[in-house]
C-alpha cells in the first residue's frame, strides 16, 4: 500500500532546502568568492548564533507559542556573565550562572503562559522589556569588559580548522534533534501544538511541557549571548535587540507552521542558513544595507506563500 | 422529468490510494435519497467531491441536467448545494451568528457595514425551526457537540439550498432534537428540495427515506426503493455478510466494586451525584442533550474542580487532572474526537500512541520497534481501516477515527472504562465489533461506564441504567425493568426508580 503522507510530506519538507540550494547557485554564478571554504566557514560563524535562537524558538513554535523575549535574555544573562568575569571569578563558573539565569528567565516565561493563562506574545512582549529594563539596571547602561583569555575561545577560537561556534551550533542541534524526534518530551510538543484539549486528556502534563519548551528557549538564547560576548570580547546592554525576528523568520522559513503542531528542526537550520547566506552574498555582491532588508523580506513572503500553495488537496 | 441531481463514474484517489472506484448516484426533486456503508465505504468523500471540497479524478456531476463542477464551498453554494458535514465546524472564539452567516454576511447595502438586526433575527429564526431557544451571540465554544450540531443544521438551512446534504447529522442529538430535524426534513420535502442523508443509524433510514444507496469499499453495490427493502438486505449489502444479533450478550461474573461515587458537585452543573459500578458492570448513562453526562464523565476525569469523594477499587482517591484519573485506573473516551479526542495534525501511530508513550519509552526515548509493534497489534485487534499507519488521523473516515481513539485507551489497561458516546458515527459492523471489545473487557474484570443517547443501545448494553437530567441523577433501573418509556420519563424530569 502507498503511504498517503510519506510522499507529499517529503517534498514538502525538501522545499527550503531546494531554496537553499538556488541561492547558493545564484550566488556563486555572480560571485566567486561566494563557495571557498573560508567564506563558507564564514557564514557558518554568522548563522550560528541566530541558529541557536531559531532551534530554541522552533520547539515554542511548534507547540503554538512564540517567544519575543530571547533578544532581551540574551543581553541579561550575557551581563551577567560579564559582569561576573569582570569582578573576577572564573569564566567557566560565570558561564554556568549565565546559562542558568537565561533557563530561569525562560522558566518564567513558561510558567506566566502555562499557569497564569497569559498568550505567550503578550507575556513574552512584556518580559522582553522586563529583562532588557534589568539589563540596563545592571549595567547602568554601559558595556562591560574585561575577561580571561579562555573566555575568549568559546567565540574566537576554533577546532581541526572549524569555528568554535559553529561546533556548538552542530552540538545543540544534535541534542534537540533527538530529543524532538525521539523521545516522548518530543512527541508531546507536537501534541500540544496540535490540539492542547485532547493532548491534556490524554495523560500529558500540558503545564509542563509548555514550561519546558520556554525554558530550553531560555537556555538556547543564553548560550548564543555567550557566544555573542565572547565574539566581541564585550557584554553590550544593547545586544540581541531585535533578534526574535530573525529567530522566528528561520523557525517559519524552515517550514514550521506558526499554529503549531507541524514543523521540524532540520527545517530550521535551513531557514537560519537562508537568512545568513542573503546576508553574506548581498554583501559580497555589494548590495547596500537598505536593500539587503528589501530582498530578506521578501523572501521571507516568497517561501511562505510557495509553502501556502503546496499545503492544498 | 430530468433528475435534480445526477453523478455519474466518479473516481477519487489520495496519493494513489483508490478510494472511489466508478460511483453513480442520482437525487429527485423533493427526495430524501439515503446513502449508506460501512465506515470508510467513501459516502463522505463523495459528498465533499459534490460540494467542492475535493475535486473528482473522473466522472460527471449533472444539476438539473446541467454539468456542474463545484470547484469550491463556495462555487456549490451558488449551484445550490449545501452540507452538513460529519465533524463539527464551528469556530469556537466567534458567536453563534457569526458562525452561521460566516463569509455570506448581510450587509447594509453595499456600504460593507454588517447588518447585524437582519443577521440576529434571521438565524433566531432558523433556529427557532429546529425548536431551539438559543441565544445567537453566544460563543459557539460553550455549545454542547449537540447544539453545535443544531446550529450547523440551521447554517445549512439558511443557505436555502437545493441539493442539502446531511452527513450523520443525527449522531449527537437526542430523540426530541432528531424528531425536530425530521419534522424539519418532511417540510422542506414539500418544498422540492432534494436531500442527500447519510447514517447508521437503520431505523432512521428506514423512517425518512426514499430511496437507499449502498457503497462498499468504494464501490457502487446498488440502490432499492425504501418501502421494498428490509432491514438484512441491506446489511448484507454494506458488509458483504450477515450480522445476527445487534447486542451481543456474554457470560460473566460481577465482582467487587470498582468505582464509587458519593456526593459529587459541580458549581452550576453536577448536583449530588452517587453511583458506583462493580467489575465486570455495564452501567448505562441515559439523559436529553445538556443533562451533564458529558460533564460527569470529565469530572471524574480530573476536568474541572469537583466537590464529594471518589473512591477506586475501595480507595478514595483525589483526581485533580486526567494524569491522576490514568494513575488512578481511569479511561475516558470523550464523545467530541475531533476536539478532546485525536490530534488531527498527527499520524494515526501517534495518536495510537499517546496515552502510552511511557509504557513505549525507555529513559524517555521512544522505543521505534516497541512503537510500532504496538500500533500494528491495535489497528489489527480494531481492524482499523487505514492505508498506513503514518497516516494523518484526520483523513481517515469518521467511524474509523472513533476506533483509533478507542485504541488509545484500551492499552492503558484501565479499571474503569468510561465511554461517551462510543459508537457515535460508526458503522454496524463496526459497533458489533465495539460492542463485542465492551464484553471482552467485561469478562476480564473492567468495569465500564456508558453514556449514549442511543436508547437501543442503553438498553441492549447496559446491566444498569442511570438517567440523568438537569445535572442530577432522576433514575436508577436494573436492565430487566427499564424500557424507552421509562427511561424517557426520568429523563424529561419525572422522577421513579425501577
Ligand atoms: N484527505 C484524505 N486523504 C487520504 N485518504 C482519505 C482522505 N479522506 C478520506 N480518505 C480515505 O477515503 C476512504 C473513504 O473515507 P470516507 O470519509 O469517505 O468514508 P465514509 O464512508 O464517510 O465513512 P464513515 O462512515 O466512517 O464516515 C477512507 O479509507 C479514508 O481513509
Ligand atoms: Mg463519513
Amino acid at each position: 500500500m502507498a503511504k498517503v503522507q510519506g510522499k507529499s510530506g517529503i517534498l514538502q519538507r525538501m522545499g527550503p532546502l531546494v531554496g537553499l540550494i538556488l541561492i547558493v547557485i545564484i550566488l556563486t554564478i555572480f560571485n566567486s568568492d561566494f563557495l571557498t571554504v573560508g567564506n563558507i566557514f564564514n557564514v557558518f560563524r554568522q548563522v550560528s548564533i541566530n541558529a541557536l535562537i531559531a532551534f530554541g524558538m522552533t520547539f515554542v513554535i511548534l507547540t503554538g507559542g512564540i517567544d519575543l523575549s530571547v533578544g532581551s535574555i540574551i543581553a541579561l544573562s550575557s551581563a551577567f556573565v560579564a559582569g561576573m568575569m569582570a569582578a573576577g571569578s572564573g569564566s567557566m563558573l560565570a558561564i554556568g550562572v549565565g546559562v542558568l539565569s537565561g533557563t530561569l528567565m525562560g522558566t518564567i516565561n513558561g510558567v506566566v503562559i502555562a499557569r497564569g493563562k497569559v498568550a505567550p506574545f503578550i507575556a513574552t512582549l512584556a518580559t522582553m522589556t522586563i529583562f532588557r529594563g534589568l539589563t540596563l539596571v545592571y549595567t547602568e547602561g554601559k558595556p562591560i569588559t574585561g575577561f580571561p583569555d579562555t573566555f575568549g575561545q568559546i567565540g574566537r577560537g576554533y577546532l581541526f580548522d572549524i569555528p568554535m561556534p559553529v561546533i556548538w551550533m552542530l552540538v545543540a542541534f544534535g541534542v534537540l534533534y533527538v530529543i524532538l524526534k525521539f523521545t516522548s518530551f518530543g512527541r508531546h510538543v507536537f501534541a500540544l501544538g496540535g490540539n492542547e484539549e485532547a493532548t491534556r486528556l490524554s495523560g500529558v502534563n500540558t503545564n509542563r511541557v509548555k514550561v519546558l519548551v520556554y525554558s530550553i528557549s531560555g537556555l538556547l538564547a543564553s548560550l548564543s549571548g555567550i557566544i555573542l560576548t565572547s565574539r566581541l570580547n564585550s557584554a553590550q546592554p544593547t545586544a540581541g535587540t531585535s533578534y526574535e525576528l530573525d529567530a522566528i523568520a528561520a523557525v517559519v522559513l524552515g517550514g514550521t507552521s506558526l499554529s503549531g503542531g507541524k514543523g521540524w528542526i532540520a527545517g530550521t537550520l535551513v531557514g537560519a542558513m537562508i537568512i545568513g547566506i542573503l546576508d553574506n552574498g548581498l554583501n559580497l555582491l555589494n548590495v547596500s544595507s537598505f536593500y539587503q532588508q528589501v530582498v530578506k523580506g521578501g523572501v521571507i513572503l516568497l517561501a511562505v506563500l510557495l509553502d501556502r500553495s503546496k499545503g492544498k488537496q | 422529468m430530468t433528475d435534480l441531481l445526477t453523478m455519474k463514474g466518479i473516481n477519487k484517489s489520495f496519493s494513489g490510494v483508490k478510494v472511489l472506484e466508478d460511483v453513480q448516484f442520482s437525487l429527485r426533486q423533493g427526495e430524501v435519497h439515503a446513502l449508506m456503508g460501512e465506515n470508510g465505504a467513501g459516502k463522505s468523500t463523495l459528498m465533499k467531491i459534490l460540494s467542492g471540497i475535493y475535486s473528482k479524478d473522473a466522472g460527471s456531476i449533472q444539476i438539473h441536467g446541467k454539468e456542474s463542477v463545484a470547484s469550491s464551498p463556495k462555487t456549490a453554494q451558488a449551484l445550490g448545494v449545501a452540507i452538513i458535514h460529519q465533524e463539527l465546524n464551528m469556530i469556537p472564539d466567534l458567536s453563534i451568528i457569526e458562525n452561521m452567516f460566516l463569509g455570506r454576511e448581510f450587509k447594509w447595502g453595499r456600504t460593507g457595514f454588517v447588518n447585524w438586526p437582519r443577521m440576529r433575527s434571521e438565524a433566531k429564526n432558523y433556529l427557532q425551526q429546529l425548536g431551539m431557544e438559543l441565544n445567537p451571540d453566544i460563543r459557539a465554544g460553550e455549545l454542547s457537540v449537540g447544539q453545535q450540531q443544531m446550529v450547523e443544521i440551521a447554517k445549512a438551512l439558511s443557505m436555502q439550498a437545493k441539493i442539502l446534504v446531511l452527513d450523520e447529522p443525527t449522531a449527537a442529538l437526542t430523540k426530541r432534537e432528531i424528531e425536530k430535524l425530521f419534522q424539519l426534513i418532511a417540510n422542506l420535502k414539500t418544498q422540492g428540495v432534494g436531500m442527500i442523508y447519510i447514517s447508521h443509524r437503520m431505523e432512521e433510514i428506514f423512517q425518512i427515506s426514499d430511496r437507499i444507496t449502498v457503497l462498499r469499499d468504494g464501490r457502487y453495490i446498488g440502490t432499492r426503493d425504501t418501502d421494498v427493502t428490509t432491514m438484512d438486505e441491506l446489511v448484507q449489502m454494506m458488509v458483504g455478510r450477515e450480522i445476527k444479533e445487534r447486542f451481543p450478550k456474554v457470560e460473566k461474573e460481577i465482582g467487587a466494586e470498582c468505582l464509587r461515587v458519593e456526593g459529587l458537585e459541580q458549581e452550576g452543573k453536577l448536583y449530588d451525584i452517587n453511583l458506583s459500578v462493580r467489575a465486570g458492570e455495564i452501567l448505562g448513562i441515559a439523559g436529553l442533550m445538556g443533562a451533564g453526562r458529558s460533564e460527569l464523565a470529565k469530572a471524574l476525569f480530573g476536568v474541572g474542580k469537583y466537590q464529594g469523594k471518589i473512591f477506586v477499587n475501595g480507595r478514595a482517591v483525589s483526581i485533580k487532572n486526567p494524569q491522576e484519573a490514568i494513575k488512578a485506573g481511569l479511561a475516558l473516551i470523550t464523545e467530541d474526537r475531533k476536539g478532546e479526542g485525536l490530534v488531527s495534525d498527527l499520524s494515526v501511530r501517534e495518536n495510537l500512541a499517546l496515552p502510552n508513550l511511557r509504557s513505549l519509552s525507555r529513559f524517555g526515548f521512544i522505543s521505534h520497534r516497541m512503537e510500532q509493534k504496538f500500533v500494528e497489534d491495535s489497528i489489527k485487534k480494531l481492524n482499523v481501516k487505514v492505508h498506513h499507519p503514518g497516516q494523518w488521523v484526520s483523513s481517515l473516515s469518521g467511524g474509523n477515527q472513533q476506533k483509533v481513539v478507542i485504541g488509545k485507551w484500551l492499552a492503558t489497561q484501565p479499571n474503569v472504562l468510561i465511554l461517551d458516546e462510543p459508537t457515535r458515527g460508526v458503522d454496524i459492523g463496526a459497533k458489533r465489533e465495539i460492542y463485542d471489545l465492551m464484553n471482552q473487557l467485561v469478562q476480564k474484570g473492567v468495569a465500564i461506564v456508558m453514556i449514549s443517547s442511543e436508547l437501543p443501545e442503553v438498553l441492549g448494553m447496559s446491566d444498569r441504567v442511570l438517567v440523568m437530567h438537569e445535572g442530577r441523577i432522576t433514575g436508577e433501573f436494573l436492565r430487566e425493568n427499564a424500557t424507552q418509556e421509562t427511561i424517557m420519563i426520568a429523563a424529561t424530569g419525572g422522577k421513579n426508580h425501577g
